[in-house]
């Protein structure tokens, strides 16, 4: 199994998400996160698919994915060719006294304290999943009251776009 | 619209007859397209439907009101489109199917909300296994109403998601024609497929303007229909070197209504031909040239070749299980060619060495072409040793039976007799079970669109309805529905549809007592515990008692039908040539026949294609290294 991620542009339309994930849930794909947003052309939004699978069985869902009438485009983003971003929201156990620490560990990770109380911190960070792992590491000892994490979201490298002139090269829809 | 695909290109009365039927359709159909197209404003959703689907040349719709898609039944009133009135909503489902199998086009079915719709379940996974065009209109309860858990209320968009190649939820009354539109063209082009369009009540009820042809806005729909020339140059070059190549026919070619270029092609290669159970038709079974049915239980010769082949070309099918029995002893030595329009379906089971994505009828016209220049440069493939190989399983291994030895009526013989009687212009439908499979090996199919199956789902109950459907679009033509008893219990309804509209199909009931199929692999597979497979009237100890029940005679009769009833090898030409005078009402016969009739030859479930059984405890002789 490897990690593949699929940036898929979608017609803004109610019902899509539901075509896609029960299209991976019926071949028993688990997704491993999901990010559903507006793009450029309010007719659009974008899906960051993050899957764990084999690449042929992938090819066959990627297909499939083709075929629904409101998918416009899939394109697989490898790791090196395009910059992927998640979003973590971590409250912390931070009293005074172990405040600093907190602090310090947040300036490490370049994250912002967004919501300070007397027992509490709540941070703020964004990076690839490896370096939100690693913060969410750090800050176990201290205590993580409650997190919340976004699925990634990712852009291909470069000047070339998946929408318009110069595109990337989509998933093959001829085999 | 320009041809219906059962017509017969040799007979040419019966072809003259048909288009002459056909011009009077086209003909009554364009002007009320023509005039359902003018705009106009002030109009209802449902007055804004029923034209929307005058527009786009509905003849006929089949169906049931409910309180939801009432409104759209008061303008379906006053119009051109004919309404058959079923009797139950999955026959209204089939019998679109049959339709549009039948003729080409797209069916029709409309059913209201809640169970009227999940009653379209069924024909429409059957629809969307089989790649048939029908488009569902379903009422909707009002919006205000969706998700309160209203009175027949269901979700059927969301139900009918996997099953369908798209549907929709009609929010605005404004939609309805472009959705409409933008339903039968999906439907129709590209792989085709059922799409169903929800519109609830109150958008039926709103007011709108009309106007057609309206936009269609399907950016991310583009099915891929001209094949790549480089990919059909490469096919043509492994077919000019293949020693032992098989050309293996699907249902695509059907659909793409290529059995011309098929013909071309086949006489080009001078390559066996098999046709899978979905493309019976789509190549003259009296053809030298054509080996059979492949598959669980398709011919020796056919099955044989496909696994020792060298290159298989696979034009418009998909690989099904039931073709290649266990993967991964499927045609061990074969290169793939595998033409469909469905790119999902290139390397889905099978990897193809060449994969050509594009419409049968453009591919195999090139693929024709791409072959002349390869035989024009010299290569052309010396094919008598695979022939006289292919020819030796085919006189040694023919399709047979035996006769039971109770003394029963024959159902193989019942069946052969009905394709012979009523030849190759007629149209026949069947249900699922031994006689589907054995109305595909013992009928000879000679023209495309004559063999109505369920083939992918297994629809049991699919025969009655297709039937009404292929003859309400094809009514000059005999349309024989071939049922089993079992199948013969779910639909039968529908014959007082056919009896009342005027829908004069005929059924021939293989009446064998049980869900023969599923017998038969009690017999092989479970010691013979025919556990809950005997449909029959039963004494305590299992014994059949001497009474009928139903009695399909009398049920046929109830139905509004003539029932007939035929037990003996003696009375079946006679019985068959009766219901053939038959031409004002359905008919239907009852042949009771032998319970233990098996069908053969047989690959197990999960076996490989090299274990076929050519009958029981009969392993062909292969010859392995002849070739």
């Amino acid at each position: 199994m490897s990690r593949h991620t699929l940036s898929v542009l979608v017609e803004n339309k109610s019902g899509v998400l539901a075509r896609v994930s029960a299209l991976f849930s019926r071949r028993g794909f688990n997704i491993e996160s999901l990010a559903v947003g507006p793009t450029e052309n309010p007719d659009l939004s974008r899906m960051t698919i993050v899957v764990d699978a084999e690449s042929q069985p992938l090819e066959q869902i990627t297909k499939q994915l083709n075929k629904l009438v409101e998918i416009i485009k899939i394109v697989e983003l490898d790791g090196g060719a395009a910059v992927q971003r998640e979003l973590l929201l971590v409250k912390v156990r931070a009293p005074m006294a172990e405040r600093t620490q907190v602090l310090q560990t947040a300036e490490l990770f370049r994250a912002r304290v967004v919501d300070v109380n007397p027992d509490t911190v709540t941070l703020e960070a964004t990076g690839t999943p490896d370096k939100l792992q690693a913060l969410l590491a750090v800050l176990a000892p201290l205590g993580i009251k409650e997190m919340a994490q976004s699925g990634t979201v990712a852009l291909g490298r470069g000047p070339r776009a998946m929408s318009g002139a110069g595109t990337l090269r989509p998933v093959e829809r001829t085999a | 619209m320009t041809s219906t695909p059962h017509e017969a290109p040799g007979s040419e009365a019966a072809t003259r007859e048909a288009a002459a039927a056909l011009t009077g359709v086209e003909t009554t159909a364009r002007s009320v397209a023509e005039a359902a197209a003018q705009p106009v404003a002030g109009i209802t959703g449902a007055q804004s439907l029923v034209r929307s689907l005058e527009a786009v040349g509905v003849d006929v719709v089949f169906g049931i009101p409910g309180g939801a898609i009432l409104p759209a039944y008061d303008p379906l009133f006053d119009s051109q489109v004919r309404h058959v009135l079923v009797r139950h909503e999955q026959g209204a489902g089939h019998a679109a199917t049959g339709y549009a199998q039948a003729t080409g086009r797209v069916g029709v079915c409309m059913a209201t909300s809640g169970p009227g719709a999940t009653n379209l379940v069924t024909p429409l996974a059957d629809a969307y296994m089989d790649s048939v065009p029908v488009v569902a209109i379903t009422g909707q309860v009002p919006s205000a109403a969706i998700g309160t858990d209203a009175f027949q209320e269901a979700d059927i968009r969301g139900i009918t998601m996997p099953i369908t190649k798209h549907n929709f939820l009609v929010t605005d009354a404004e939609e309805i024609p472009q959705r409409i539109a933008e339903a039968f063209h999906l439907a129709a082009t590209g792989r085709p497929g059922p799409v169903l369009v929800d519109i609830p009540k109150d958008v039926l009820q709103a007011t709108t303007d009309f106007a057609w042809p309206p936009r269609l806005d399907l950016p991310g729909y583009k099915p891929t229909t001209r094949p790549h020339g480089k990919q059909v140059r490469e096919a043509a070059a492994l077919i000019a070197g293949a020693r032992r190549p098989v050309l293996y026919v699907g249902g695509g070619v059907l659909k793409a209504r290529a059995t011309e270029e098929l013909a071309a092609l086949a006489a080009l290669t001078g390559a066996p031909v098999v046709t899978t159970l979905m493309a019976r038709g789509a190549f003259p079974d009296s053809s030298p040239q054509h080996l059979g049915m492949p598959g669980m239980h398709g011919t020796v010769a056919a099955v044989t070749a496909l696994q020792k082949a060298d290159l298989i070309v696979a034009l418009g099918a998909r690989f099904d299980d039931r073709v290649t029995g266990q993967l991964s002893s499927f045609a061990p030595e074969a290169s793939v060619v595998h033409a469909d329009i469905d790119p999902a379906e290139i390397g889905k089971n099978r990897k193809a060495d060449v994969p050509i994505v594009g419409d049968a009828k453009e591919t195999i016209a090139q693929l024709v072409e791409a072959l002349r220049a390869e035989h024009e440069a010299g290569r052309t493939p010396d094919l008598d040793a695979w022939w006289a190989q292919l020819d030796d399983w085919r006189r040694r291994y023919p399709l047979g039976y035996d006769w039971p030895e109770d003394g029963a009526l024959s159902p193989q013989y019942v069946i052969e007799r009905l394709g012979a009687i009523a030849g190759p212009d007629a149209i026949y439908t069947s249900g699922v079970g031994q006689h589907q499979m054995w109305a595909a090996q013992f009928i000879s199919y000679e023209k495309p669109g004559t063999w109505l199956n369920s083939g992918g789902l297994g629809t049991m109950g699919y025969a009655v309805p297709a039937a009404m459907g292929a003859k309400y679009g094809c009514p000059e033509t005999t349309v024989w529905a071939i049922d089993g008893d079992g199948c013969f219990q779910m639909t039968n309804q529908e014959l007082a549809t056919c009896a009342i509209e005027g829908i004069p199909v005929k059924v021939a009931v293989i009446n064998n007592g049980n869900l023969g199929m599923v017998r038969q692999w009690q017999t092989l597979f479970y010691e013979g515990r025919y556990s809950n497979t005997k449909l029959h009237a039963r004494n305590a100890d299992g014994t059949p008692k001497p009474v009928r029940i139903p009695d399909f005679v009398a049920l046929a009769e109830a139905l509004g039908c003539v029932g007939l009833r035929c037990e003996t090898k003696e009375g079946v030409d006679a019985v068959i040539q009766k219901a053939m005078e038959i031409d004002d009402a359905p008919v239907v016969i009852d042949f009771v026949v032998g319970a233990d009739a098996q069908v053969w030859p047989m690959v197990a479930a999960g076996a490989s294609n090299d274990d076929i059984l050519a009958a029981r405890d009969l392993r062909p002789v292969f010859g392995d290294g002849q070739v």
